[in-house]
């Protein structure tokens, strides 16, 4: 085993591939919240703003749904490969959604008739609710765990295997957290009686989510078995949970005060907490098996060579610096609230 | 019908879809930069009209490559786990090597680029076309150098046995450097190029026709050709040189590509052919021993041909790869010749007087398209049985838990999203050309 700074490459690599997914479920978090809010979203002109604030930066944030899942490919294939199969048919359904949502941001505009518009807004708003739900239907699977067997391959249910009460859950979890940090996205992008009707929106899409977070952290402790473990035998694990609550609880207090871009900030956090908090419970493992423990798929048993993890720790010191750069540059240019232009859609 | 079928059906289906849209952005992107270019140094309205209408184009063709290519990333993993497995190791660390520094690179500019125009300075702007268009073609690199892997595998170790099996990386850039890179990588580039100038022919040739934009589009028009005649020559060259590989290193593609059967015997060269592949023979027209010339510059020295591998090692649609590979090579000497003679006219000082090669040109979108799946076809077809070539089967690479009816359903499904996104491409297409509102002239 191969060590860097006292930790090994696996580890290492497990680290980066949590922190490429947490930066997708923070920027594309706003990104689909935004498109899961566009139906209550009444009037034309909202609607070409709220697809038009997202418009110059979401192929950007979409870089990390690339490269995360590249990492998790590169890293730890024997996990991609597991994952991506025994989840066919939500993945499936995600790709179709993602495709028809990017059509969806670039044809809602395009013409000026009423029922094109009309249709090309439930198509995005379906879209965005079903990505942000598949997602955290995968998740809600991996905490879970799969059926796999000793050859580390999946022997469950084909076609609804991916259905369980839990995952299902947890995609609502998900849908009403990126509503959250969609709405106060966009409070940044907003002014007027737009602004207006989304700090109602805000409250909603908040209660939405203190409730089924409460339910499913519940359901979790209660139900998931081997939640705790890891914080059993690693005390200090618990600051975690605790800082999740805090930044959770927070939002309210901010909401109350009006201070909307602090509550950006703190769902954002919310969203880096709770993907640390799964990363906590599950390492080093990174699908448990239902079958028997000693089937599960650790980042031991499904990493790449040390030598291959070694040349991609290298790119990612280099290429992580040059897109942190590119992408400062493309949300300076765009920072501000949304002005529509010529180049808009 | 079978798991394995469908998937290959699947992943094909996706692939060729996804294909018809990248080398239109890169070779888009390329004349992008040069009308952005032209505008900066000389300040002429036409050139930003140009560069203007033209984004919007390019736009269309980018959005649609992003979205169809994300889904290959995940095919790889649903459909192929075993393929995942064995090549994770390699293959990943090329496309990690894509996302950070080709689509990281093209995503980021890529929003300054399309909606920057009244936020950023001009330079800026034409910083951010560079920038997308570098990194379509440093995407183009990488996932090149990962398929290329797949034909001429180098920079590994197999470690395991049998289906637990799987190649690990030993040195990395004999691994990116693998005897089909380059070829491969020069001839897609040039590829892209292509499809690129004739779109932009094709459109202009439109407006000439049509007496619309007449002065605009003759300069477009002008720069178009220079590119596809320098280009439609240096693929013979690149094609070449592919070739000569495949000769080298995948012998049995070699031979498929020319239904060649006869073990070690002088082979010709067919212009027009149909293999049996039942008979082991072929019917056509043939240079006799020209792929011997070609090769190894001699009409009679042996080529080694289908009979030297035994069956189960050779590719199973023969003819299908005869056809695609001489449907390419035809398309570019056509491609070769019409541009040539278009210069021609050009130095004669004729070259928009005749309204039938303007017609011809309209046409003449289809000819690089076409080319380039032909293209594909022959390289990934003509590399079967094997999914990586000598070390797995297609047959071997699946998903032990898919089922065929689940990869059924998702075939179904993206049948269906890509037939609807294909009229919305050709009808926002052409209303963008038949709109052209960049390019009315501004009082």
């Amino acid at each position: 085993m191969e060590y860097f700074l006292g930790i090994d490459y696996p580890t290492l690599w497990f680290l980066i591939v949590g922190a490429l997914l947490s930066a997708y479920g923070i920027l594309e978090g706003f990104d689909l919240g935004s498109g899961s809010l566009h139906i209550f979203l009444r009037q034309d002109q909202s609607r070409r703003i709220n697809i038009n604030a997202i418009a110059p930066i979401w192929d950007a944030n979409q870089v990390f749904l690339i490269i995360g899942g590249g990492a998790l490919f590169a890293g730890f294939p024997v996990m991609y490969a597991a994952l991506m199969s025994s989840m066919y048919i939500p993945f499936m359904v995600f790709l179709f959604f993602l495709v028809l949502r990017a059509m969806a941001i670039k044809y809602r505009s395009a013409e000026d008739k009423a029922w094109w518009r009309t249709a090309w807004d439930w198509i995005y708003f379906v879209s965005n609710v079903s990505i942000s739900f598949l997602l955290g239907v995968v998740v809600g699977n991996v905490l879970q765990g799969l059926a796999i067997d000793k050859d580390l391959e999946y022997k469950g249910g084909v076609f609804f295997g991916f259905f369980s009460f839990y995952s299902v859950l947890v995609g609502l979890t998900s849908v009403s957290l990126f509503m959250m940090q969609g709405a106060a996205f966009l409070l940044l992008k907003t002014q007027d009686k737009l602004y207006a009707r989304l700090t109602m929106i805000l409250r909603n899409a908040v209660v939405f989510f203190l409730v089924s977070f409460s339910f499913t952290s519940l359901y979790t402790l209660v139900f998931i078995e081997g939640v705790v473990e890891n914080f059993r035998e690693e005390p200090e694990y618990f600051i975690v949970p605790v800082f999740t609550f805090l930044a959770v609880a927070n939002i309210p207090r901010l909401i109350r005060q009006k201070k909307y871009e602090l509550v950006f900030v703190f769902s954002s956090l919310t969203t880096a907490f709770l993907m640390m908090l799964v990363a906590l419970q599950l390492y080093p493992v990174l699908l448990p098996s239902t079958i028997d423990s000693k089937f599960n798929i650790t980042i031991y048993n499904a990493a790449s060579s040390m030598k291959s993890l070694e040349i991609m720790l290298l790119f990612a010191a280099v290429g992580t610096p040059l897109i942190g750069l590119y992408m400062w540059n493309l949300y300076k240019t765009f920072r501000g609230k949304v002005e529509l232009d010529d180049f808009s859609y | 019908m079978e798991t394995e079928i469908l998937a290959r059906i699947q992943f094909a289906f996706t692939v060729a879809y996804h294909y018809i849209y990248p080398p239109l952005s890169i070779g888009i992107g390329l004349l992008l930069v040069i009308f952005h270019a032209s505008y900066l140094k000389t300040g002429d309205k036409a050139y930003e009209n140009l560069t203007k209408f033209w984004l919007k184009i390019f736009a269309l063709t980018f959005g649609y490559g992003v979205a169809t290519g994300i889904i290959m990333e995940f095919e790889f993993g649903t459909n192929w786990a075993v393929y995942s497995r064995f090549v994770g190791d390699v293959f990943g660390s090329a496309l990690a090597a894509e996302g950070l520094f080709a689509f990281g690179l093209e995503s980021t500019f890529l929003g300054i680029l399309l909606f920057g125009w009244n936020r950023v300075s001009p330079k800026m702007h034409f910083i951010s076309a560079v920038g997308v268009l570098l990194g379509s073609m440093f995407s183009a690199i990488w996932i090149v150098v990962a398929n290329s892997w797949q034909q001429t595998p180098a920079g590994f170790h197999i470690v395991g046995e049998g289906l637990n099996a799987r190649a690990e990386i030993t040195d990395f850039w004999a691994m990116v450097f693998n005897p089909s890179s380059v070829d491969r990588i020069i001839h897609v580039w040039q590829g892209a190029f292509l499809a690129g100038a004739f779109m932009v022919l094709s459109v202009h040739a439109y407006y000439i026709y049509k007496g619309k934009f007449v002065e605009i589009s003759r300069k477009a028009f002008k720069i178009a050709l220079v590119i596809a005649v320098v280009f439609s020559l240096a693929q013979l060259l690149s094609g070449h040189s592919s070739a000569d590989g495949v000769a080298k290193n995948q012998p049995a593609k070699l031979a498929a590509m020319e239904g060649h059967y006869p073990a070690n015997s002088p082979a010709d060269l067919y212009l027009l052919g149909w293999v049996d592949n039942e008979k082991e023979q072929v019917a056509g027209i043939a240079v006799p021993g020209g792929l011997s010339f070609l090769i190894h510059q001699d009409f009679n020295a042996p080529v080694q041909g289908l009979w030297n591998f035994p069956k189960q090692d050779r590719p199973s649609q023969v003819n299908a790869v005869f056809q695609f590979y001489h449907i390419m090579v035809a398309i570019g000497m056509a491609m070769i010749a019409l541009t040539l003679f278009a210069l021609l006219m050009w130095f004669r000082g004729k070259l928009f007087d005749s309204k039938w090669l303007m017609i011809v040109f309209i046409f003449s979108v289809l000819l690089p398209q076409i080319a380039n799946q032909a293209g594909w076809f022959t390289a990934e077809m003509g590399r079967q049985p094997w999914v990586v070539y000598g070390l797995l089967r297609t047959s071997d690479a699946l998903s032990e838990s898919v089922k065929a009816n689940q990869v059924l359903f998702s075939l179904i499904l993206f049948f269906v999203l890509y037939t609807l996104l294909f009229a919305l491409f050709l009808y926002s297409l052409n209303k963008k050309i038949t709109t052209a509102e960049d390019l009315q002239p501004t009082a």
